[in-house]
């Protein structure tokens, strides 16, 4: 048998996997709804060329749950724009080694 | 193309999210990719509004690194070889059968047996997105997303699965079943020659996650 393959491939996808089904499990979305939701992005994104099932996928997962936390209010893009810049500054900041926090 | 070779194609996506490589005398924390911080940044939001518990986001990754996967659904194609009244359930009315193993939950509600046969080989694609048997199987490898598979299974099936190794005689039919949000298959593959008398947990080590995808065949035993 071949080596086992990484279930995540990067953190962040595991990250968001976890997430999005915490979020599921909260009643923010039923699922079928969601598995609509998603393949309709994915086939939006697949108009600029294959997906190969990586990062890409994960992209078009992200896309799909910051669309779905925006209309239902939960997360506004102002308000994810600016925590992600709080998030890189705090990285920008902090030294190599450190554990990351942010800041006030 | 061959769907083992890795398919690790650089993107627009993730070139733009490469982290700095500038000359390193200087001490910061390396930035996480564009999507990371992204993801982050949801998860920051959403725990400061009480809206979700980061301890659970946790548990949840541990569980489908370590508890949800293959060998799970490896143990029922393993007894649906072993015991023809669990294999007739199977195929009946799965449902109450898998809830009672606890293989049960978010992607596996209602899920359908699919049984290789001399006659007929079986395999499973999502063609909407990735839909996946995620209590049975896990979380579904790279390939299984890709375009790739996701369009040509359909057209051609019979070459994806060379690719794959599988090679199905032209007298055998090929039947793709295609997942939806609301049904999932799982394929029985055909029990190998050899294994007569071998007990459940040594028929489930020869049972690997594509071919209760159908691009693969369960192991030999001497393999």
């Amino acid at each position: 048998m071949s080596r086992p393959e990484p279930i995540f491939e990067a953190p962040w996808h595991a990250q968001l996997f976890a997430l999005t089904v915490h979020l599921h499990e909260r009643g923010v979305f039923d699922w079928p709804q969601w598995t609509k939701d998603f393949g309709a992005t994915l086939a939006e994104h697949r108009l600029s060329g294959d997906l190969n099932g990586g990062d890409d996928y994960f992209n078009a997962w992200l896309a799909t749950l910051e669309k779905v936390l925006v209309s239902n209010d939960m997360a506004p893009p102002a308000s994810v724009a600016s925590m992600r810049d709080a998030w890189e500054q705090a990285y920008l900041a902090t030294p190599h080694g450190k554990p990351v926090r942010l800041g006030d | 193309m061959h769907f083992r070779a890795g398919q690790t194609r650089a993107t627009s996506a993730n070139l733009a999210a490469m982290p700095h490589d500038h000359d390193h005398d200087h001490p910061h924390t390396l930035l996480p990719p564009e999507p990371a911080l992204r993801v982050r940044a949801l998860e920051t939001i959403l725990t400061e509004k009480g809206l979700i518990d980061p301890a659970a986001l946790d548990e949840i990754i541990e569980t489908y690194q370590h508890k949800i996967g293959p060998q799970n659904g490896a143990k029922v194609v393993a007894r649906i070889w072993s015991d023809p009244t669990f294999r007739k359930g199977m195929l009946d009315e799965p449902m109450p059968l898998l809830e009672e193993l606890e293989f049960y939950g978010r992607q596996g509600e209602h899920m359908v047996i699919v049984e290789n046969t001399p006659e007929v080989h079986n395999v499973v694609v999502c063609t909407l997105c990735s839909c996946y048997p995620w209590p049975l199987l896990g979380i579904p490898p790279g390939w299984y997303k890709s375009d790739a598979y996701r369009s040509r299974v359909v057209r051609e099936p019979r070459k994806v699965l060379a690719e794959f190794g599988v090679d199905v005689p032209d007298d055998k039919k090929v039947r793709v079943w295609d997942s939806t949000a609301e049904v999932r298959y799982l394929v029985v593959p055909e029990r190998p020659e050899g294994t007569e008398g071998m007990d459940e947990d040594a028929l489930a080590a020869l049972v690997t996650r594509d071919s209760m995808i159908g691009t693969g065949l369960a192991l030999r035993p001497e393999a």
